[in-house]
Order: C-alpha cells, then structure tokens, then sequence
C-alpha cells in the first residue's frame, strides 16, 4: 500500500511538471499530430487519476490492505459510526483533499460545459437573425462583416461554419473551399470536446503548468489536423495563401501592393484580426505554415508504437495499481 | 406557413429598420405587406399571419434579451434593444476576442497573430 502511494505521487508529479514540458518542447507532434493528441488526453487522465490516488491510497493505509477493503473500511465509518480511531490526521487530511480535487474536477468539468453552451446558443440565436445561409451548403452561413474571419460553432446538428463576407471578397473558391473542409474537420473530428475538456482542466487547476501547456498544444494540434484533411482535397499553396490572406488580415489591397515587392510596414488596422495581441494561440499559425512550408514525414511506424504503447501504460499502470490488490485479494 | 425562426427574423428585421417603437398589429400589418409583391425570399413570411402568432414571436424574442417592451402602454410597443450593428460587433467581439474560454466555443480557421507573424505571412503572400 505505501509503496502503491508512493509511485502514484512520483508519477502524478511527472506528469505534472517535467513530462509536459518535454513535451510541449518537442519536434515531433508536428509530424504526427493525431499520436500527439492521445498522449496528451493519455497525460492529462493518468495526471490526475495519479494524483487522486495517491492520495486514496495514503489515506486508505491504515485500514485496509488495498484501495477496495480500504473504501469498504472507510464506507463503514463514514456510514454506520464505526470508530476513525485508526486514521491519524495526514490520513484523514489525505481523503479529504482527494474527495474536494475529484469534486473539484468534476465540477469544473459541468460548469465549463453549462458555460460553453449558453455561449454557444446565445451565439448560435444571433447568427440565425444576422448571417444569411450560404450557397455552399446547410451548415454554412455568411455574416456581413468586413475584416476576413472564418469559424465554427460546434452544436451537434445545429453545427455551422460561418464565413464573412470580407472572408469571401478576398479568397478565390479553391482557397474558400479549403476554409470551408478545414472547418468541418473540426465539426467532424469532434474537436470541441478536445478543447471542452483541457480547457476544464485548465480551469481547474490553472497553477499547474501541465494544463496551460496542455491546452495550447491541444489548441495547435487540432489546427494541425484540420490542415491535413484539407490538404486531402485542396493543394498547399492554395491552402497556404488561404492561411496567409486571413492572417494578415487585410482583404485585397496590401497583397496587391506587395505584389509590385514594396513591404509596407504595420499598417495594419487594429480592428482586424490581424493585429489582435496574441493570447494562447499566438505562435500556432507560424507553425503552421512552417509545417506546411517544410513538411517532414510523419513519425516511422515504429515510433508511433512505442508512443501508443506509452499512452496505454499511462493508463494501465496507475489503474492496475489500484484495482488489481483488491480484485485479487 | 413560415417557422418561429423566419418569423423572428422577419420582425427582427422590421424592428431594426424602423425608427420607433411597434404594436404586433403594426408589426402584423408590416409582415403582410412584405408579402404582396416580391416572391423572393422573406415573401412568403406574413401571410394569413394572426396577431397572436407576432406576439409569440415578440415574447421569444424579449425572452431572448434582443426586444424590449414599453412599460405602462396598451397595447404593447416593442423596440429592438440594440441595432443590428451592435449585435454583428458583440458576434464579432466574441470571434475575434480574448476571452479565455473563446477558444472551447468556437473554432477560428486563424487565431490570433502576432505582429511579427502578420508581417511575415504578408511577405510570403507577395512571393506566391
């Protein structure tokens, strides 16, 4: 028991500090993003099952021989009066803390949910009376605005992609198109509840670095994987130009004007999203065209092996350690 | 007959154009007229519409914060609570913004971009 505790703690401190930043300063995410995805889901679950646990068990020691006859134990006390006198304090302390971290969790996890989704409806009420639907299909509208802006609203069925009308003023169709797949492989693919789930996470426990650093290669991976569905269908360069043209934010004009070489300087008009400080995600679009621009092959099968392989250790290990004893016993 | 939704754009639209505060008669009798000629696209919206039916729409639509109600008249006159302008500008300030939780909203195909970023996309941009 003190043992399982012990390695537990290791463990969750590991995956707490030093194994995301490794991590978040690795190459190769970038060349399989979707392995990457899972170590990082692998990471946060088995962070937090760690941490958790450890704390049960410690706190479990002096009653039971492992996690199972130790929650019986502790049932018992809880529920028909039966003496604590064997738990010390830093036993009882222990239990609290990993009940209060596992409400904690869970709560975060609703309430960012319930957050989400009333922003989204309120968001999703606006659109249905100032967007008009597009001609490019059902889930797609178009909002009168002038700067470039492409997005999705992820709502189950009542998902929708929409474009502005600036967006559609300065791309050509094949760059549009490209817009439009690499949207729907967010709707697709599911990555809202990617990003539901670390950004609960970070909210949970914002002084802990594996969360913010978490949440930003989730944020950039998921970019990442779009781009790659779009570039099923459409060519590099049209998706690059199409990266490129809303980034920069300015419709038509300055890549005319840098089309005759002259670079004009940051004249950038603050209310376009170009010039929008950098929270979180700056840095993601960089890495994106470079990743476009230099592509390097995906990890060898073997690599990817081994990276799965850690990601169901991850998992396995701190589970194992804490069922196994009972189930056996 | 039209959906709660096209009818809540419709009068949406109406509120938004007009100047001052509407009854649902008013209201009922615009959406009518918007019928007769054009059989375009909001055409069909208004016809054979009861007043009952506006005012279902109307207490959707305060409900939804975006219609208010004058006070202390009889009947009810209506006004839209902010512009359309308003509206697109809070859609967009959403998009476009920092607010810690934007990103599990909604997915921007660009987020945000630094300076150095822009400028260096700009560049890449003349070369192709």
């Amino acid at each position: 028991m003190f043992w399982t505790s012990y390695f537990l703690a290791v463990l969750a401190i590991a995956l707490a500090w030093p194994v995301p930043i490794l991590l978040s300063r690795a190459q190769w995410p970038a060349r399989s993003p979707f392995t990457a995805m899972l170590l990082w889901q692998a990471i946060a679950l088995a962070g937090g099952l760690s941490m958790i646990g450890a704390m049960l068990v410690y706190g479990l020691e002096p009653v039971g021989d492992n996690l199972v006859s130790g929650l019986r134990a502790l049932a018992g006390m809880v529920f028909n009066n039966a003496p604590t006198t064997d738990l010390g304090f830093w036993h009882i302390f222990a239990l609290s803390a990993a009940a209060l971290l596992t409400a904690h969790l869970v709560f975060t996890l609703l309430l960012t949910y319930y957050k989400i989704q009333r922003q989204r409806r309120r968001h999703r009420e606006l659109l249905d009376l100032l967007a008009s639907p597009s001609s490019d299909g059902p889930g797609t509208m178009v909002l009168n605005v002038d700067s470039p802006v492409a997005y999705c609203l992820p709502g189950g069925a009542r998902s929708v992609t929409v474009l502005s009308d600036g967006l559609m003023a300065a791309l050509e169709p094949a760059e549009l198109r490209a817009v439009l797949i690499h949207e729907n492989a967010h709707l697709s693919q599911r990555h809202h509840l990617l990003l539901w789930a670390f950004a609960a996470w970070r909210q949970a426990l914002p002084w802990l670095p594996t969360t913010r650093l978490a949440q930003e290669s989730v944020n950039s991976l998921i970019e990442m994987l779009a781009d790659d569905v779009a570039l099923k269908t459409e060519s590099k360069a049209t998706l690059i130009k199409a990266i490129a043209i809303v980034a920069s934010g300015s419709p038509a004009t300055p890549a005319a004007r840098l089309a005759f070489g002259e670079p004009g300087p940051s004249d950038v008009d603050p209310s376009q999203p170009g010039a929008t400080g950098g929270t979180g995600s700056a840095g993601t679009t960089a890495s994106r065209v470079s990743r476009l621009l230099s592509p390097r092959p995906p990890l060898s099968e073997p690599l990817r092996a081994v990276v799965l392989a850690c990601c169901v250790l991850l998992l396995a290990v701190p589970t194992a350690l804490l069922l196994v004893p009972g189930l056996l016993g | 007959m039209a959906s709660l939704g096209e009818l809540e754009r419709a009068v949406m639209d109406l509120l938004w154009a007009g100047q001052e505060a509407a009854t649902a008669n008013t209201l009922r009798d615009l959406l009518a007229q918007s019928t007769q000629p054009q059989d375009g696209t909001v055409g069909h919206v208004g016809k054979d519409l009861a007043v009952t039916t506006v005012l279902t729409v109307l207490s959707r639509l305060e409900r939804k914060g975006l219609v208010e109600r004058e006070r202390g008249t009889r009947p009810h006159r209506y006004q839209a609570v902010s512009s359309r302008a308003d509206h697109t500008a809070e859609l967009m300030h959403e998009v476009l913004g920092s607010a810690p939780d934007r990103e599990a909203v909604l997915a921007r195909f660009i987020g945000s971009v630094t300076d150095n970023e822009a400028e260096t996309l700009r560049k890449l941009l003349g070369r192709s």
